[in-house]
């Protein structure tokens, strides 16, 4: 090893040209070669900044950091059949998992049942098959729901699954006012990014409130929606782009509650968001640290809201599954460290990480596990938990936090002026926004401009196939058949009765959670349920265009 | 010489739509014809799409894992209807054991992620049938 040797001392020589004509981030925003005080010039320490736990929060919302209480490590997962998914849970439980997060699978999302036309191969694939309570109760049989929380993402219908895990709880004894956990709830990112919807983006957000309504009063410690970055940016939008519509969505989320004749600091701390880890580094810390400033200063001034609580913006991360590669999978793990770090140095209260195999497949139980691993080594190991906001005070972050924030309040300005975020979406203005950007960044790729190792650079020719998680065709049949079962030996009458009950009140204004737990206790199933409100409100298409 | 016409179609209940959306986009601007269905088809609407458009491509975006149920029954649908040679193609996450049974029922294009759109551009151009041919 004498390489060290005869290398040329190359700082000794000339300043060097840049290696590139323009530095951008993986947003597409460019980057100046330094950042000075001149840079910050202008930021007031307490007006802007404050310290940790005090508004605006930008340096995040405990004033004790991670040495108070780590985040909360949340792996997402669910697949099959309840019991598999199930065996899951005990699995990542015993390997020192915080918290638990549901993934559903699509018939479930869609309010459809196993047996219906389109749940064809669908079926246990993205996620677990919940149909009716039958599976709700195998779901969670031998986990004590007063002892874990619980994230469920689950939207268009997440009054109906938030409705079937209350049942359980109350089977197992356990009182709604110790119940703890999130239901993502977040229909207007669906209308935007993901497309999940059923029911237009009006009697959609009925249902929301309603959900507020009844939790105030019902469910307090329950985190009503996650209102989510997390999709928008999957779906191609710049990390400004995330910051502003989620936000924005969130805004409006409140706007609605308000106008139903809620009391804003009755509802808005049980608010969450949940946003994007994605890879360029320094961005996404900035983004997290704009997000919660506006919020802050949102609820304050553009909502009165009085209590500390409604000021502070809580976050669940997840690291971007759209960076992910199927070539060179092992990369993904660097990939995810990273991502997570990021996540971790921005002040999130949870978060996923996600696992090697999944531009593959739904991972594996190894790599779920080294996925969770991830998360402990960068609590335990690096030292990066023991001090609150560390890189507060960067001339750089501190000055891409104000560039996004100032991005995503010019975002604010437009859509206020179009009436706000609904009738945005019915201009299709947000998702046109995300379309644009997705094909720009896919052309930086195409042209070189953005590498992206293992695809466009660092190929390898023959890459050895890795083992991946396989679902198999018979999840379907079992579903259907346990819901054969459920339909024989339930009480029709009262099912009937429920659902036609439903029906009546989604006509008119009453809160219709009562009603669906008076449906699901029946047996109902989803697709029941959401087509009984179908038969009300109609369904919402999206005119397609590219 | 014709424009290639290319349906772009997202079979099943997935919502995730950007694949879908970017290849279109891509495939326009290398100087195809490309009509997209929109999200929720069935293999019938598919096919039936496919017929009213003349196509000479469809391409299915799938990432749910319904595509061992989706691909073969719009495959059935083709040759039923005697569209047997509209050159099927697949992007999305396709396990590697599904690989060799999509090629087996005549899907010869299987894109997973990362995949260059100039890849598909080629392949597409390469392996479809010309528009003198099938006349």
């Amino acid at each position: 090893m004498n390489t060290m040797k005869s290398s040329t001392p190359e700082h000794d020589l000339a300043e060097r040209a840049a290696r590139r004509e323009s530095f951008t981030t993986v947003s597409g925003r460019p980057i100046a070669p330094l950042y000075t005080p001149a840079e910050v010039a202008g930021l007031d320490y307490e007006r802007d900044l404050g310290d940790p736990g005090e508004f605006p929060y930008a340096r995040g919302i405990h004033a004790t950091g991670y040495r108070g209480k780590l985040w909360t490590m949340r792996q997402f997962a669910g697949f099959g059949t309840p019991e598999e998914t199930n065996a899951r849970y005990a699995q990542l439980l015993a390997a020192g998992g915080t918290g638990l997060s549901v993934a559903f699978d699509l018939p479930t999302l869609m309010g459809r049942d196993p047996d219906h036309e389109l749940s064809l191969g669908e079926v246990g694939k993205c996620g677990v098959n919940v149909t009716s309570l039958a599976d709700m109760e195998a779901l969670f049989d031998g986990i004590d729901l007063g002892a874990v929380t619980t994230s469920m993402t689950i939207n268009s219908p997440a009054a109906m699954i938030f409705a079937m895990y209350l049942v359980v709880a109350e089977k197992q004894g356990v009182g709604w006012q110790t119940l703890s956990g999130t239901i993502q709830n977040d229909i207007l990112k669906e209308f935007i990014a993901q497309k999940e919807y059923i029911y237009p983006p009006r009697p959609s957000m009925r249902l929301v409130t309603d959900v507020f309504a009844f939790c105030a009063e019902q469910v307090p410690k329950w985190n009503t929606i996650s209102v989510s970055g997390y999709h928008i940016r999957e779906a191609g939008a710049t990390a400004a782009q995330e910051l502003a519509f989620t936000l924005r969505d969130g805004i409006e989320y409140v706007q609605y509650g308000i106008d139903a004749g809620l009391d804003v600091d009755a509802f808005a701390p049980r608010i969450s968001f949940f946003f994007n880890s994605h890879s360029d580094f320094f961005e996404e810390i900035a983004k997290y640290r704009a997000a919660r400033r506006i919020w802050a200063r949102v609820m304050r001034d553009r909502f009165g809201a009085r209590s500390p609580r409604s000021w502070q913006l809580r976050f669940h991360a997840q690291t971007a599954g759209v960076s992910l590669t199927a070539q060179q999978p092992y990369n993904n793990v660097v990939r995810t460290a990273l991502q997570a770090l990021a996540a971790v140095l921005g002040g999130a209260q949870s978060l996923h990480t996600n696992s090697l195999d999944e531009a593959l497949a739904l991972p594996t139980a190894e790599a779920a596990t080294l996925a969770l691993r991830t998360q402990q080594i960068i609590a335990c190991e690096t030292g990066v938990a023991n001090v609150v906001d560390p890189l507060g005070g960067s001339y750089f972050v501190e000055a891409l936090t104000r560039e996004l924030e100032e991005e995503a309040l010019g975002y604010f300005e437009r859509i206020d002026a179009m009436g706000g975020m609904v009738e945005a979406i019915e201009r299709g203005y947000p998702q046109k926004e995300i379309a644009e950007s997705a094909y720009r960044f896919q052309q930086a790729v195409e042209r070189g401009e953005k590498v992206i190792v293992g695809v466009n650079g660092f190929v390898e020719p023959d890459e050895e196939p890795i083992g991946t998680l396989y679902i198999d065709h018979t999840v379907g049949e079992k579903q259907r058949a346990r819901l054969a079962d459920v339909r024989a030996r339930r009480d029709e009458a009262a099912v009937r009765a429920a659902l036609g009950r439903l029906q009546d009140n989604a006509r008119g204004r009453a809160n219709l959670m009562p009603l669906l737990l008076e449906a699901v206790r029946a047996y109902a199933t989803i697709g029941e349920m959401c087509d009984a409100l179908r038969q009300v409100w109609g369904e919402y298409e999206e005119v397609p265009v590219i | 010489m014709a424009k290639i016409r290319v349906v772009i179609a997202k079979p099943g209940l997935d919502g995730h739509d950007r694949g879908a959306r970017v290849i279109a986009r891509a495939l326009r601007d290398a100087g195809m014809e490309v009509i997209y269905t929109g999200l929720r088809q069935t293999p019938e609407q598919i096919v039936t799409a496919a017929l009213q458009e003349d196509a000479d491509v469809i391409g299915l975006s799938i990432l749910s894992g319904a595509h061992m149920h989706i691909c073969p029954a719009v495959m059935t649908l083709l040759r039923e209807k005697g569209l047997g040679d509209v050159l099927v193609v697949v992007g999305g996450i396709i396990p590697d054991v599904d690989i060799p049974r999509l090629q087996e029922i005549g899907v010869p294009g299987i894109f997973l992620p990362g995949t260059p759109m100039q890849e598909i551009v080629d392949f597409i151009r390469k392996h479809v049938r010309t528009r003198v041919e099938s006349a």
